[in-house]
């Protein structure tokens, strides 16, 4: 095969690998925004997320088996998720309490918890998830391994139109719309901002801890303190750029799931030497799509309209 | 549905700021649960003090809480902490060594702080200013005399540690970019720069145990104190954070940022130079960090490699958070992280928790100490007396 195929089918690969947990972040960041909070604690769920799957997919394999076992701990991941989220959402709604102030200390007590809860799970090597092997008519073996796509990444871009139908035409949809751009207005329609933010918050916390589930159970499938390396903070600046649309969000994690492909896909036809400088294209990516995006004069369009408002004292 | 535009100065990207930066007139004014008398401005004070601690005590406690679910006995970890910080002289100089790179990685978030902005990117700029002084460092080699050698290494880390914050503020300024956002994506390519770096053109061949550059010249090392095992670094971190206190507090480019910082259309009416401000405290908190990292390949590595990414960019975020975006707090607050931190390797040895502990603790003082700002003007005894 051709070097310059190979390094196609790598990118294509890592795209559909890598971009999973991309796509739950920036969902669960997403309907956290539209309900006017921002959560850069998902950096630290998705940490706790991969800790929680990987740990709970290992001690539990020799009870359920290895079929239910990972499942499991996407359930854990996702619950362990909600609850650094009960925090986030509770906290970060107080007085004179800054969301991105609480959302940093989230990333720090995330990350901790992670590491210090982790450690024992560092060597062993836990059941993954099964994936589902399309592959299967190629003689290739690095189409086959292409394409054995895991059952979270379909149901990551399953949620991504289930949420914009949520966000559009749905009573829930319309309450977190509405406390999103103007918590006084949902008040006065006898919206209580606080839960529905709480519970925006949670459910975001909670796709986010699946999220850092793709990470420990299929892509790259283990668990290490550098497993997430900023991606949780990448999939914040990505949900501006989807500009808060659920669906963008898809077509975003893509791209950005591609582009962490292209260092490694560089590697493996042997071009190595700037391995690192390959490796940091999604950062690079990120910003320059920021200074596109953002203009210093205007309001975004899509933004909700409450996102970096003081509390109400 | 009724709907209140944001102000105009706000803008999607400008998710967050550590103080009001713009505040409805409401904010401004006395307030029914605030002391209105302003003999009563010393319980004020008194509550910016009070608060802080009671924050760092009860982390303390849920800390203590945590060790005994992990099966430690959380009075003996208590003890071994105090012991490895703060028990002997020989502990302290352990503390002192980490607390000087801490003051001034706080810096680089506190400065900007002040201006209304959030920059985390302080581990970032530590890394591009001790690539800074290590490029500038390895290009002298023997040729100036000691000090002034040393003097321009710094100069060059504060330069490359400010110019990579400034990107931030200038990306905050001219295009709306969110600083916090930015400053974080910032740190992952400098470490990336820095591992690049050292894994090739700087790579020096001869050292095996981990990818480095070459040795610096011993004339560019940076030496103790006399009879002690701390560095000159801890100076540098005090007079730094003593002449942070005297820009903001007592100038009138302070001045001009505590305006900004908390009123920034008022600031833009009364003329202020906002655009400008910006740019010049980014440098500063950047020129700041960046010197921490220059003093850490001088004082400590005296090459640079990998091992300069030691965290203390993101402890450093904690000081700022904690001392309240007040230098000289900064330096109280700073000596106490420094004290954990040097007591992460006994919790290891004698507890048998993991490294990662300390990392909890920072995590639980930090959403304590932001809970605590929420009591402000709350708490009856600190409370106007005679109302």
């Amino acid at each position: 095969m051709s070097p310059f195929l190979t390094l196609l089918i790598g990118i294509l690969a890592g795209t559909l690998r890598g971009s999973a947990p991309f796509l739950f972040v920036s969902l669960g960041e997403c309907i956290t925004e539209k309900s006017g909070k921002i959560n850069l604690g998902l950096e630290g769920t998705l940490l706790m997320g991969a800790m929680s799957a990987y740990g709970v997919s290992y001690l539990s394999a020799p009870t359920v088996g290895e079929f239910w076992a990972p499942w499991l701990g996407v359930a854990a991941a996702g619950i362990s998720g909600m609850l650094l989220g009960v925090i986030h959402g509770w906290l970060s709604q107080q007085r004179r309490v800054n969301d991105v102030a609480t959302g940093i200390a989230m990333i720090i007590l995330g990350s901790g918890l992670a590491f210090f809860l982790g450690k024992p799970f560092i060597q062993p090597q836990a059941p993954q998830l099964l994936t589902f092997d399309l592959g299967g008519w190629s003689d290739s073996s690095q189409v086959q391994s292409t394409l054995r796509i895991s059952p979270l990444f379909l149901i990551g871009v399953a949620i991504a139109p289930f949420l914009h139908w949520l966000f559009r035409s749905t009573r829930w949809g319309l309450y977190i719309r509405a406390v999103g751009d103007s918590p006084q207005a949902a008040l006065a329609m006898g919206i209580s901002p606080f839960k529905v933010r709480m519970l925006s918050i949670m459910a975001g916390s909670f796709l986010a801890g699946i999220g850092g589930a793709c990470l420990s159970l299929y892509y790259p499938g283990v668990w290490t303190e550098r497993i997430s390396s900023g991606q949780g903070l990448m999939a914040v600046a990505l949900v501006i750029f989807a500009r808060w649309n659920p669906i963008q969000c898809l077509w975003a994690s893509l791209l950005f799931g591609g582009t962490q492909a292209i260092g490694p896909a560089f590697q493996s036809i042997g071009i190595d030497s700037y391995y690192y400088l390959f490796n940091v294209a999604p950062y690079v990516l990120t910003l320059l799509i920021m200074i596109i995006t953002c203009s210093p004069k205007k309001t975004l369009a899509g933004s909700p309209g409450a996102l970096g408002m003081e509390n109400e004292d | 549905m009724s709907y209140s535009p944001p102000p105009a100065s706000r803008q999607a990207s400008d998710l967050g700021t550590t103080e009001p930066r713009d505040n409805g007139p409401k904010d401004n004014g006395p307030k029914d649960n605030e002391p209105k008398e302003s003999g009563f401005l010393w319980l004020r004070s008194l509550e910016a003090i009070v608060l802080p601690i009671a924050a760092l005590l009860v982390a303390l406690l849920i800390f203590g809480g945590f060790c005994a679910l992990a099966g430690a006995d959380p009075i003996g970890v208590y003890r071994s902490i105090y012991k490895a910080a703060f028990g002997s002289w020989s502990a302290w100089q352990n503390t002192l060594i980490r607390a000087s790179p801490l003051m001034l990685t706080a810096l680089c978030t506190l400065l900007p702080a002040r201006l209304g902005l959030v920059i985390i990117g302080n581990e970032g700029a530590l890394v591009m200013g001790g690539l800074g002084a290590v490029l500038v460092g390895l290009g002298l080699g023997d040729a100036l005399p000691a000090g002034l050698g040393q003097m321009t290494m710094a100069i060059a880390g504060m330069v490359f540690g400010g110019a990579w914050i400034m990107l931030a503020g200038a990306l905050r300024h001219y295009r709306g970019v969110n600083e916090t956002i930015s400053s974080l994506l910032l740190n992952y390519i400098a470490i990336a720069f820095l591992k690049h770096l050292v894994e090739g053109p700087l790579r020096d061949a001869n050292f095996v145990t981990k990818p480095s550059s070459a040795e610096l010249d011993p004339t560019l090392w940076l030496g103790t104190l006399p009879g002690t095992r701390i560095h000159f670094g801890l100076l540098y971190g005090l007079i730094i954070c003593i002449l942070a206190y005297i820009l903001i507090q007592r100038t009138t480019f302070g001045f001009a940022t505590r305006v900004t910082g908390s009123n920034i259309r008022a600031a833009k009416i009364a003329g202020l130079p906002v655009g400008k401000l910006t740019l010049a405290i980014c440098f500063l908190g950047g020129s700041a960090a960046g010197l921490a990292g220059m003093i850490e390949v001088a004082a400590v590595q005296k090459r640079i490699n990998e091992s300069l990414v030691s965290n203390y960019g993101y402890a450093g975020i904690l000081v700022a958070f904690v001392s309240r975006q007040n230098p000289l707090a900064t330096i109280l607050v700073a000596i106490l992280l420094g004290g954990i931190l040097a007591s992460g390797g006994i919790l290891q040895r004698s507890h048998n928790l993991p490294d990662a502990t300390v990392l909890v603790f920072q995590g639980i003082v930090f959403l304590c100490v932001l809970f605590s700002d929420s009591l402000y003007g709350k708490i009856p005894y600190l409370r106007s007396t005679t109302r």
